[in-house]
Protein backbone atom coordinates (compact mmCIF):
# COMPACT_ATOMS: atom_id res chain seq x y z
CA UNK A 1 0.00 0.00 0.00
CA UNK A 2 1.66 3.38 -1.17
CA UNK A 3 -0.25 5.40 0.75
CA UNK A 4 0.82 3.58 3.96
CA UNK A 5 4.31 3.83 3.33
CA UNK A 6 4.34 7.64 2.94
CA UNK A 7 2.65 7.89 6.25
CA UNK A 8 5.31 5.84 7.53
CA UNK A 9 8.53 7.57 6.11
CA UNK A 10 6.89 10.81 7.50
CA UNK A 11 6.44 9.56 10.67
CA UNK A 12 10.03 8.53 10.59
CA UNK A 13 10.92 11.55 9.98
CA UNK A 14 9.22 13.25 12.37
CA UNK A 15 10.72 10.94 15.03
CA UNK A 16 14.44 11.50 13.31
CA UNK A 17 13.70 15.33 13.84
CA UNK A 18 12.52 14.73 17.49
CA UNK A 19 14.72 12.04 18.57
CA UNK A 20 18.10 13.26 17.48
CA UNK A 21 20.04 15.22 20.17
CA UNK A 22 19.85 18.50 19.77
CA UNK A 23 23.33 20.89 18.63
CA UNK A 24 25.15 22.90 21.30
CA UNK A 25 25.82 25.96 19.90
CA UNK A 26 29.76 26.73 19.79
CA UNK A 27 30.02 30.03 22.32
CA UNK A 28 31.24 32.95 20.62
CA UNK A 29 35.01 33.95 19.99
CA UNK A 30 35.18 36.25 22.19
CA UNK A 31 33.04 34.31 25.11
CA UNK A 32 35.81 31.29 24.64
CA UNK A 33 38.45 34.17 25.43
CA UNK A 34 37.03 34.94 28.44
CA UNK A 35 36.03 31.79 29.70
CA UNK A 36 39.73 30.28 28.83
CA UNK A 37 42.13 33.23 28.80
CA UNK A 38 41.82 35.19 31.51
CA UNK A 39 41.17 33.06 34.56
CA UNK A 40 44.80 32.31 33.98
CA UNK A 41 46.06 35.54 33.01
CA UNK A 42 44.62 36.58 36.41
CA UNK A 43 46.26 34.15 38.42
CA UNK A 44 49.31 34.74 37.12
CA UNK A 45 49.10 38.60 37.88
CA UNK A 46 48.04 37.66 41.23
CA UNK A 47 51.06 35.28 41.56
CA UNK A 48 53.29 37.98 40.12
CA UNK A 49 51.95 40.75 43.13
CA UNK A 50 52.48 38.26 45.37
CA UNK A 51 56.02 37.55 44.56
CA UNK A 52 56.52 41.61 44.07
CA UNK A 53 55.12 42.22 47.23
CA UNK A 54 57.25 39.37 49.42
CA UNK A 55 60.59 40.44 47.80
CA UNK A 56 59.47 44.62 48.87
CA UNK A 57 59.11 43.09 52.22
CA UNK A 58 62.85 42.03 51.86
CA UNK A 59 61.97 38.63 54.26
CA UNK A 60 65.17 36.91 52.22
CA UNK A 61 68.31 38.13 50.78
CA UNK A 62 68.47 39.57 47.27
CA UNK A 63 70.45 36.22 46.39
CA UNK A 64 67.79 34.21 47.42
CA UNK A 65 64.95 35.82 46.31
CA UNK A 66 65.37 37.92 43.23
CA UNK A 67 62.89 40.74 42.17
CA UNK A 68 60.29 39.81 39.11
CA UNK A 69 61.95 42.64 37.48
CA UNK A 70 65.85 41.40 37.22
CA UNK A 71 64.37 37.86 36.36
CA UNK A 72 62.82 39.59 33.82
CA UNK A 73 65.70 41.21 33.13
CA UNK A 74 67.54 37.85 32.77
CA UNK A 75 65.63 36.42 30.38
CA UNK A 76 65.39 39.85 27.77
CA UNK A 77 69.31 39.73 28.05
CA UNK A 78 69.36 36.11 26.80
CA UNK A 79 66.61 36.41 24.53
CA UNK A 80 68.30 39.76 23.11
CA UNK A 81 72.38 37.62 22.89
CA UNK A 82 70.13 34.84 20.55
CA UNK A 83 71.43 32.82 23.91
CA UNK A 84 67.46 31.92 24.78
CA UNK A 85 66.66 30.13 21.34
CA UNK A 86 69.92 28.46 20.97
CA UNK A 87 69.41 26.71 24.79
CA UNK A 88 65.79 26.07 24.21
CA UNK A 89 66.05 24.99 20.40
CA UNK A 90 68.97 22.30 21.27
CA UNK A 91 66.57 21.28 24.36
CA UNK A 92 62.97 21.35 22.46
CA UNK A 93 64.75 19.28 19.59
CA UNK A 94 66.07 16.44 22.11
CA UNK A 95 63.11 16.52 23.57
CA UNK A 96 60.68 16.32 20.46
CA UNK A 97 63.39 13.80 18.49
CA UNK A 98 63.57 11.39 21.95
CA UNK A 99 59.63 11.79 22.07
CA UNK A 100 59.12 10.58 18.38
CA UNK A 101 61.54 7.65 19.66
CA UNK A 102 59.87 6.66 22.10
CA UNK A 103 56.48 6.58 20.34
CA UNK A 104 57.65 4.74 17.77
CA UNK A 105 58.91 2.17 20.18
CA UNK A 106 56.33 2.12 22.61
CA UNK A 107 53.19 1.72 20.30
CA UNK A 108 54.40 -1.58 18.98
CA UNK A 109 55.15 -2.72 22.75
CA UNK A 110 52.01 -1.24 24.08
CA UNK A 111 49.48 -3.19 21.32
CA UNK A 112 51.91 -6.46 22.49
CA UNK A 113 51.36 -5.94 26.45
CA UNK A 114 47.56 -5.12 25.59
CA UNK A 115 46.60 -8.05 22.98
CA UNK A 116 49.64 -10.95 24.08
CA UNK A 117 48.51 -12.18 27.74
CA UNK A 118 52.02 -13.78 27.49
CA UNK A 119 53.78 -10.37 27.17
CA UNK A 120 51.67 -8.69 29.39
CA UNK A 121 52.02 -11.08 32.13
CA UNK A 122 56.01 -10.99 31.69
CA UNK A 123 56.24 -7.44 31.25
CA UNK A 124 53.62 -5.14 32.07
CA UNK A 125 53.93 -4.97 35.73
CA UNK A 126 57.52 -4.26 35.36
CA UNK A 127 56.56 -1.22 32.42
CA UNK A 128 54.42 0.25 35.51
CA UNK A 129 57.52 -0.04 38.00
CA UNK A 130 59.49 1.67 35.72
CA UNK A 131 56.84 4.53 35.29
CA UNK A 132 57.36 5.35 39.01
CA UNK A 133 60.71 5.09 38.90
CA UNK A 134 62.12 8.62 38.41
CA UNK A 135 64.26 8.54 35.30
CA UNK A 136 66.74 10.54 37.44
CA UNK A 137 68.37 7.43 38.60
CA UNK A 138 69.04 6.17 35.01
CA UNK A 139 71.58 9.15 34.43
CA UNK A 140 74.20 7.81 36.24
CA UNK A 141 73.85 4.09 34.93
CA UNK A 142 73.99 6.15 31.13
CA UNK A 143 77.25 8.25 32.17
CA UNK A 144 78.85 4.78 32.39
CA UNK A 145 77.48 3.07 29.60
CA UNK A 146 77.09 5.84 27.12
CA UNK A 147 79.50 8.62 28.28
CA UNK A 148 79.06 12.37 28.72
CA UNK A 149 77.33 12.38 25.13
CA UNK A 150 73.72 12.86 23.29
CA UNK A 151 73.49 9.07 23.77
CA UNK A 152 72.90 9.14 27.31
CA UNK A 153 70.27 11.93 26.98
CA UNK A 154 68.46 9.97 24.56
CA UNK A 155 68.20 7.24 26.91
CA UNK A 156 67.27 9.14 29.83
CA UNK A 157 64.86 10.30 27.94
CA UNK A 158 63.33 6.97 26.50
CA UNK A 159 63.46 5.14 29.86
CA UNK A 160 61.23 8.26 31.12
CA UNK A 161 58.63 8.45 27.98
CA UNK A 162 58.62 4.81 26.64
CA UNK A 163 56.19 3.25 29.69
CA UNK A 164 53.88 6.01 29.90
CA UNK A 165 52.85 6.01 26.38
CA UNK A 166 52.69 2.12 26.37
CA UNK A 167 50.78 2.05 29.55
CA UNK A 168 48.79 4.73 27.74
CA UNK A 169 48.05 2.84 25.12
CA UNK A 170 47.51 -0.27 26.82
CA UNK A 171 44.63 1.31 29.78
CA UNK A 172 43.31 2.73 26.48
CA UNK A 173 43.16 -0.48 24.92
CA UNK A 174 41.69 -2.27 27.83
CA UNK A 175 38.97 0.11 28.13
CA UNK A 176 37.70 -0.42 24.26
CA UNK A 177 33.61 -1.62 24.92
CA UNK A 178 33.89 -5.46 24.20
CA UNK A 179 31.22 -4.80 21.73
CA UNK A 180 33.37 -2.79 18.96
CA UNK A 181 36.22 -5.67 18.48
CA UNK A 182 33.47 -8.22 17.77
CA UNK A 183 31.46 -6.15 15.27
CA UNK A 184 34.75 -5.64 13.95
CA UNK A 185 35.41 -9.72 13.59
CA UNK A 186 31.81 -9.44 12.11
CA UNK A 187 32.65 -6.81 9.22
CA UNK A 188 35.75 -9.16 8.52
CA UNK A 189 37.97 -7.56 9.85
CA UNK A 190 41.35 -9.78 10.66
CA UNK A 191 43.63 -9.57 13.40
CA UNK A 192 46.13 -6.45 11.56
CA UNK A 193 43.08 -4.76 9.81
CA UNK A 194 41.04 -5.14 13.22
CA UNK A 195 44.61 -3.61 14.88
CA UNK A 196 44.64 -0.38 12.18
CA UNK A 197 40.80 0.55 11.75
CA UNK A 198 39.25 -0.85 15.41
CA UNK A 199 41.45 -0.96 18.07
CA UNK A 200 43.88 1.80 17.61
CA UNK A 201 41.21 4.57 16.69
CA UNK A 202 38.72 3.18 19.48
CA UNK A 203 41.88 3.45 22.01
CA UNK A 204 42.73 6.76 21.13
CA UNK A 205 41.58 8.60 23.72
CA UNK A 206 43.71 6.59 26.45
CA UNK A 207 46.68 6.50 23.63
CA UNK A 208 46.52 10.17 23.57
CA UNK A 209 46.04 10.64 27.17
CA UNK A 210 49.47 8.29 27.62
CA UNK A 211 51.07 10.30 24.74
CA UNK A 212 50.58 13.60 26.64
CA UNK A 213 52.00 11.89 29.75
CA UNK A 214 54.98 10.72 28.04
CA UNK A 215 55.89 14.33 26.44
CA UNK A 216 55.87 15.54 29.76
CA UNK A 217 58.36 12.93 31.19
CA UNK A 218 60.67 13.13 28.09
CA UNK A 219 60.42 17.08 29.04
CA UNK A 220 61.19 16.38 32.66
CA UNK A 221 63.89 13.40 32.10
CA UNK A 222 65.41 15.67 29.69
CA UNK A 223 66.12 18.63 31.96
CA UNK A 224 67.29 15.82 35.02
CA UNK A 225 69.94 14.54 32.48
CA UNK A 226 71.12 18.24 31.03
CA UNK A 227 71.41 19.34 34.64
CA UNK A 228 73.22 16.46 35.76
CA UNK A 229 75.31 15.36 32.76
CA UNK A 230 77.20 18.49 31.65
CA UNK A 231 80.13 18.52 29.03
CA UNK A 232 81.21 20.63 26.15
CA UNK A 233 80.62 17.76 24.11
CA UNK A 234 76.83 18.11 25.35
CA UNK A 235 76.08 21.87 23.81
CA UNK A 236 74.40 23.96 25.96
CA UNK A 237 70.70 23.35 26.72
CA UNK A 238 68.24 24.66 28.92
CA UNK A 239 69.60 21.86 32.05
CA UNK A 240 72.80 23.27 31.12
CA UNK A 241 71.90 27.15 31.36
CA UNK A 242 69.79 26.20 34.59
CA UNK A 243 73.23 24.53 35.99
CA UNK A 244 75.47 27.10 34.94
CA UNK A 245 73.42 29.96 36.76
CA UNK A 246 73.39 27.78 39.92
CA UNK A 247 76.90 27.52 39.61
CA UNK A 248 77.43 31.88 38.84
CA UNK A 249 75.30 31.98 42.57
CA UNK A 250 72.76 33.75 40.13
CA UNK A 251 69.69 33.54 41.15
CA UNK A 252 67.94 35.26 38.51
CA UNK A 253 69.38 33.39 35.39
CA UNK A 254 67.83 29.92 37.78
CA UNK A 255 64.69 31.36 38.02
CA UNK A 256 64.25 32.50 34.09
CA UNK A 257 65.59 29.43 33.33
CA UNK A 258 62.92 27.50 35.49
CA UNK A 259 60.66 30.09 33.94
CA UNK A 260 61.49 29.13 30.40
CA UNK A 261 61.17 24.77 31.13
CA UNK A 262 57.58 26.06 32.69
CA UNK A 263 56.90 28.06 29.14
CA UNK A 264 58.24 25.41 26.81
CA UNK A 265 55.99 22.46 28.98
CA UNK A 266 52.64 24.80 29.26
CA UNK A 267 53.07 26.02 25.37
CA UNK A 268 53.76 22.11 24.11
CA UNK A 269 50.49 21.42 25.99
CA UNK A 270 48.31 24.51 24.72
CA UNK A 271 49.43 24.31 21.00
CA UNK A 272 50.04 21.10 20.72
CA UNK A 273 48.06 18.30 23.08
CA UNK A 274 44.53 20.53 24.18
CA UNK A 275 43.94 21.19 20.45
CA UNK A 276 43.98 17.26 19.68
CA UNK A 277 42.50 15.94 22.97
CA UNK A 278 39.77 18.73 22.15
CA UNK A 279 39.42 16.77 18.55
CA UNK A 280 39.15 13.65 19.12
CA UNK A 281 37.02 14.11 22.54
CA UNK A 282 34.80 16.55 20.70
CA UNK A 283 34.31 13.85 17.54
CA UNK A 284 32.89 11.49 19.85
CA UNK A 285 30.70 13.32 22.01
CA UNK A 286 32.66 13.22 25.10
CA UNK A 287 32.39 17.11 25.73
CA UNK A 288 31.86 16.70 29.71
CA UNK A 289 35.39 17.92 30.01
CA UNK A 290 35.88 20.51 27.74
CA UNK B 1 -5.60 -20.24 8.93
CA UNK B 2 -1.89 -21.66 10.37
CA UNK B 3 0.01 -23.80 8.73
CA UNK B 4 2.46 -25.82 11.07
CA UNK B 5 5.60 -27.05 9.47
CA UNK B 6 5.93 -30.89 11.08
CA UNK B 7 9.35 -31.70 9.09
CA UNK B 8 11.57 -28.37 10.26
CA UNK B 9 13.82 -29.64 6.87
CA UNK B 10 11.26 -29.64 4.34
CA UNK B 11 12.72 -27.30 2.11
CA UNK B 12 15.64 -28.67 -0.11
CA UNK B 13 18.81 -28.77 0.86
CA UNK B 14 19.69 -27.12 -2.49
CA UNK B 15 18.04 -24.24 -2.67
CA UNK B 16 19.16 -23.13 1.23
CA UNK B 17 20.41 -19.84 2.25
CA UNK B 18 22.13 -21.95 5.63
CA UNK B 19 22.01 -25.12 6.45
CA UNK B 20 22.18 -26.43 10.31
CA UNK B 21 22.06 -30.11 11.04
CA UNK B 22 22.95 -31.73 14.13
CA UNK B 23 24.53 -28.65 15.92
CA UNK B 24 25.66 -29.05 19.36
CA UNK B 25 27.11 -26.47 21.05
CA UNK B 26 28.73 -26.91 24.66
CA UNK B 27 30.42 -24.01 27.13
CA UNK B 28 32.87 -25.93 29.10
CA UNK B 29 34.36 -29.12 29.38
CA UNK B 30 33.43 -32.48 31.34
CA UNK B 31 30.25 -32.69 33.64
CA UNK B 32 30.60 -28.58 34.21
CA UNK B 33 29.75 -28.16 30.45
CA UNK B 34 26.77 -26.20 30.15
CA UNK B 35 24.98 -27.57 26.77
CA UNK B 36 23.70 -24.52 24.97
CA UNK B 37 22.38 -25.79 21.89
CA UNK B 38 21.51 -29.53 21.05
CA UNK B 39 20.83 -31.29 17.93
CA UNK B 40 19.46 -27.75 16.27
CA UNK B 41 18.19 -28.56 12.00
CA UNK B 42 17.49 -25.59 10.94
CA UNK B 43 17.32 -24.52 6.87
CA UNK B 44 16.46 -21.01 5.53
CA UNK B 45 15.84 -20.47 2.33
CA UNK B 46 17.46 -17.40 0.32
CA UNK B 47 15.42 -14.29 0.66
CA UNK B 48 13.55 -15.52 3.74
CA UNK B 49 12.55 -13.79 6.82
CA UNK B 50 13.13 -16.58 10.01
CA UNK B 51 12.41 -15.94 13.21
CA UNK B 52 13.80 -17.53 15.86
CA UNK B 53 11.98 -16.87 19.34
CA UNK B 54 12.54 -18.44 22.58
CA UNK B 55 12.99 -17.37 25.85
CA UNK B 56 16.22 -16.65 27.53
CA UNK B 57 18.68 -19.52 27.94
CA UNK B 58 17.68 -20.87 24.83
CA UNK B 59 20.47 -20.19 23.07
CA UNK B 60 19.71 -17.70 20.19
CA UNK B 61 22.41 -15.55 20.47
CA UNK B 62 25.10 -18.27 20.93
CA UNK B 63 22.84 -19.92 17.18
CA UNK B 64 23.17 -16.58 15.75
CA UNK B 65 27.22 -16.45 16.40
CA UNK B 66 27.54 -19.93 15.36
CA UNK B 67 26.23 -19.11 11.98
CA UNK B 68 28.10 -15.54 11.58
CA UNK B 69 31.33 -17.74 12.41
CA UNK B 70 32.26 -15.96 15.23
CA UNK B 71 31.93 -19.02 17.38
CA UNK B 72 32.65 -22.82 15.87
CA UNK B 73 29.97 -25.61 17.10
CA UNK B 74 31.29 -28.55 19.39
CA UNK B 75 29.56 -30.97 16.98
CA UNK B 76 26.87 -30.78 13.59
CA UNK B 77 27.37 -28.77 10.09
CA UNK B 78 26.86 -25.02 9.09
CA UNK B 79 26.59 -24.58 5.52
CA UNK B 80 25.74 -21.13 3.73
CA UNK B 81 25.70 -20.66 0.38
CA UNK B 82 25.61 -16.75 0.60
CA UNK B 83 28.23 -14.27 0.78
CA UNK B 84 29.60 -13.24 4.45
CA UNK B 85 27.02 -12.78 7.06
CA UNK B 86 26.49 -9.71 8.54
CA UNK B 87 25.37 -9.23 12.14
CA UNK B 88 23.20 -7.01 13.86
CA UNK B 89 23.54 -6.26 17.53
CA UNK B 90 20.93 -4.98 20.37
CA UNK B 91 23.03 -2.06 20.82
CA UNK B 92 24.39 -0.13 17.39
CA UNK B 93 27.76 -0.43 18.18
CA UNK B 94 28.75 2.13 15.63
CA UNK B 95 32.61 3.20 15.61
CA UNK B 96 32.47 6.57 17.87
CA UNK B 97 34.96 7.99 15.69
CA UNK B 98 33.63 7.67 12.67
CA UNK B 99 30.48 9.65 10.51
CA UNK B 100 27.58 7.32 9.80
CA UNK B 101 28.87 7.50 6.51
CA UNK B 102 32.26 6.06 7.19
CA UNK B 103 30.73 3.58 9.77
CA UNK B 104 28.69 1.98 6.46
CA UNK B 105 32.14 2.49 4.42
CA UNK B 106 33.86 0.42 6.86
CA UNK B 107 33.14 -3.46 6.02
CA UNK B 108 33.64 -2.12 2.32
CA UNK B 109 36.88 -0.37 3.56
CA UNK B 110 37.99 -3.88 5.59
CA UNK B 111 37.08 -5.86 2.15
CA UNK B 112 39.14 -3.59 0.07
CA UNK B 113 37.00 -1.97 -2.28
CA UNK B 114 38.23 1.46 -3.61
CA UNK B 115 37.21 4.78 -2.03
CA UNK B 116 34.72 5.87 -5.26
CA UNK B 117 32.92 2.57 -5.14
CA UNK B 118 32.97 2.67 -1.70
CA UNK B 119 31.39 6.16 -1.58
CA UNK B 120 28.73 5.28 -3.56
CA UNK B 121 27.35 2.26 -2.01
CA UNK B 122 27.51 3.49 0.88
CA UNK B 123 25.03 6.60 0.22
CA UNK B 124 23.01 4.11 -1.47
CA UNK B 125 22.63 1.96 1.60
CA UNK B 126 21.72 5.03 3.85
CA UNK B 127 19.40 6.52 0.82
CA UNK B 128 17.90 2.82 1.49
CA UNK B 129 17.33 3.45 5.07
CA UNK B 130 16.11 6.87 4.83
CA UNK B 131 19.45 8.71 6.14
CA UNK B 132 21.35 10.08 3.21
CA UNK B 133 21.31 13.87 4.88
CA UNK B 134 22.40 12.01 7.97
CA UNK B 135 25.41 10.82 6.46
CA UNK B 136 27.95 13.26 7.71
CA UNK B 137 26.57 13.06 11.39
CA UNK B 138 28.40 11.48 14.21
CA UNK B 139 27.00 8.54 15.84
CA UNK B 140 26.41 11.22 19.01
CA UNK B 141 24.55 13.05 16.86
CA UNK B 142 21.87 10.63 15.90
CA UNK B 143 18.96 8.95 17.83
CA UNK B 144 18.52 5.37 18.60
CA UNK B 145 16.42 4.85 16.23
CA UNK B 146 18.60 6.29 13.64
CA UNK B 147 21.82 4.55 14.77
CA UNK B 148 20.19 1.35 14.41
CA UNK B 149 19.52 2.12 10.72
CA UNK B 150 22.67 3.13 10.42
CA UNK B 151 23.98 -0.34 12.08
CA UNK B 152 21.50 -2.18 9.52
CA UNK B 153 22.93 0.05 6.99
CA UNK B 154 26.75 -0.97 7.71
CA UNK B 155 25.43 -4.73 8.13
CA UNK B 156 23.84 -4.68 4.61
CA UNK B 157 26.87 -3.24 2.94
CA UNK B 158 28.95 -6.00 4.70
CA UNK B 159 26.67 -9.04 3.14
CA UNK B 160 25.83 -6.87 0.31
CA UNK B 161 28.79 -4.44 -0.71
CA UNK B 162 31.64 -6.86 -0.35
CA UNK B 163 30.56 -9.65 -2.60
CA UNK B 164 30.29 -10.47 -5.92
CA UNK B 165 27.20 -9.19 -7.86
CA UNK B 166 24.33 -11.73 -7.49
CA UNK B 167 25.36 -13.53 -4.29
CA UNK B 168 22.64 -13.79 -2.02
CA UNK B 169 22.97 -12.02 1.18
CA UNK B 170 22.11 -13.30 4.69
CA UNK B 171 21.79 -10.62 8.05
CA UNK B 172 21.25 -12.30 11.28
CA UNK B 173 19.50 -9.90 13.36
CA UNK B 174 20.37 -10.16 17.55
CA UNK B 175 16.87 -8.48 19.47
CA UNK B 176 18.37 -5.29 17.60
CA UNK B 177 15.16 -3.15 18.05
CA UNK B 178 14.95 -4.40 21.83
CA UNK B 179 16.67 -1.45 23.24
CA UNK B 180 14.10 1.12 21.21
CA UNK B 181 11.40 2.79 22.69
CA UNK B 182 7.47 1.25 21.22
CA UNK B 183 6.82 3.96 18.66
CA UNK B 184 10.43 4.01 17.29
CA UNK B 185 10.34 -0.34 17.44
CA UNK B 186 7.39 0.06 15.69
CA UNK B 187 8.73 2.08 12.74
CA UNK B 188 12.07 0.26 12.64
CA UNK B 189 10.35 -2.91 12.28
CA UNK B 190 8.31 -1.69 9.00
CA UNK B 191 11.46 -0.33 7.93
CA UNK B 192 13.05 -3.45 8.31
CA UNK B 193 10.18 -5.59 6.04
CA UNK B 194 10.63 -2.58 3.50
CA UNK B 195 14.40 -2.99 3.25
CA UNK B 196 14.43 -6.78 3.65
CA UNK B 197 11.66 -6.86 0.22
CA UNK B 198 13.79 -4.67 -1.84
CA UNK B 199 17.49 -6.07 -0.95
CA UNK B 200 15.99 -9.72 -0.79
CA UNK B 201 18.36 -10.43 1.62
CA UNK B 202 17.78 -13.41 3.75
CA UNK B 203 17.27 -12.83 7.36
CA UNK B 204 17.21 -14.65 11.12
CA UNK B 205 16.15 -12.57 13.52
CA UNK B 206 16.36 -13.42 16.80
CA UNK B 207 13.55 -11.69 19.65
CA UNK B 208 11.69 -13.08 22.85
CA UNK B 209 8.84 -10.85 21.71
CA UNK B 210 5.98 -13.24 20.21
CA UNK B 211 4.03 -10.21 18.22
CA UNK B 212 7.46 -9.21 17.03
CA UNK B 213 8.56 -12.69 15.02
CA UNK B 214 4.93 -13.52 13.59
CA UNK B 215 4.52 -9.65 12.62
CA UNK B 216 7.94 -9.60 11.04
CA UNK B 217 8.89 -13.56 9.80
CA UNK B 218 7.63 -15.43 7.26
CA UNK B 219 8.06 -18.19 9.86
CA UNK B 220 8.76 -18.28 13.01
CA UNK B 221 11.14 -20.78 14.88
CA UNK B 222 10.59 -22.04 18.49
CA UNK B 223 13.19 -22.86 20.68
CA UNK B 224 13.36 -24.38 23.79
CA UNK B 225 15.85 -23.33 26.92
CA UNK B 226 18.99 -25.15 28.24
CA UNK B 227 19.49 -26.83 26.04
CA UNK B 228 17.94 -24.97 22.86
CA UNK B 229 16.31 -27.58 20.61
CA UNK B 230 13.70 -26.49 17.40
CA UNK B 231 10.24 -27.20 19.54
CA UNK B 232 7.98 -26.60 16.71
CA UNK B 233 7.32 -23.96 13.39
CA UNK B 234 4.45 -21.82 12.30
CA UNK B 235 4.89 -20.68 8.68
CA UNK B 236 3.58 -16.59 9.16
CA UNK B 237 2.48 -16.03 5.30
CA UNK B 238 -1.18 -15.62 5.42
CA UNK B 239 -1.99 -16.05 8.67
CA UNK B 240 -4.54 -15.61 11.18
CA UNK B 241 -2.09 -13.16 13.14
CA UNK B 242 -3.61 -12.76 16.60
CA UNK B 243 -4.63 -16.90 16.57
CA UNK B 244 -0.49 -17.64 15.94
CA UNK B 245 0.56 -15.27 18.04
CA UNK B 246 -1.91 -16.68 21.01
CA UNK B 247 -0.97 -19.98 19.86
CA UNK B 248 2.85 -19.40 19.88
CA UNK B 249 2.36 -17.29 23.19
CA UNK B 250 0.93 -20.64 24.76
CA UNK B 251 3.62 -22.51 23.41
CA UNK B 252 6.45 -20.77 24.62
CA UNK B 253 4.72 -20.52 28.10
CA UNK B 254 4.57 -24.30 28.52
CA UNK B 255 8.66 -24.35 27.09
CA UNK B 256 8.92 -22.07 30.44
CA UNK B 257 7.24 -23.32 33.00
CA UNK B 258 8.80 -26.77 31.98
CA UNK B 259 11.71 -25.61 33.93
CA UNK B 260 9.94 -24.37 37.00
CA UNK B 261 9.76 -28.13 38.15
CA UNK B 262 12.93 -29.08 37.18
Amino acid sequence: MPQLDTDLSAVGAGLDALDAPSQEQRPSLRKRFLRTAVPPLIAFALLLGAWQALWALAFWPEYQLPSPGSVWAAVVEAVETGRAFEVLWTSVSRAVLGFLTAVVIATPLGLLIAKVRVVRAAIGSLLTGLQSLPSVAWVPAGILWFGATPSTIYFVVLMGSVPSIANGLVSGVDQIPPLLPRVGQALGAGRLAAARHILLPAALPGYLAGLKQGWAFSWRSLMAAEIIATSPQLGEGLGQYLHNGSALNDISMVIAAIFLILLVGVGIELLVFRPLERAVLRARGLTGAL
Amino acid sequence: MTATLENPTSLSDVDAAVTLSGVRKVFGHGPAGVVALDGVDLTVAPGEFVCLLGASGCGKSTLLNLVAGLDAPTSGRIELTTSRPAVMFQEAALMPWLTAARNVELPLRLAGVKRGARREKASELLSLVRLVDAGHKRPHELSGGMRQRVALARALASTLGSAEEGTPGLLLMDEPFAALDAITRDVLQAELVRVWRETSTAIVFVTHDVREAVRLGQRVVLLSSRPGRVVREWSTVDCDEPAVIDEITTHLREVISGHAAA
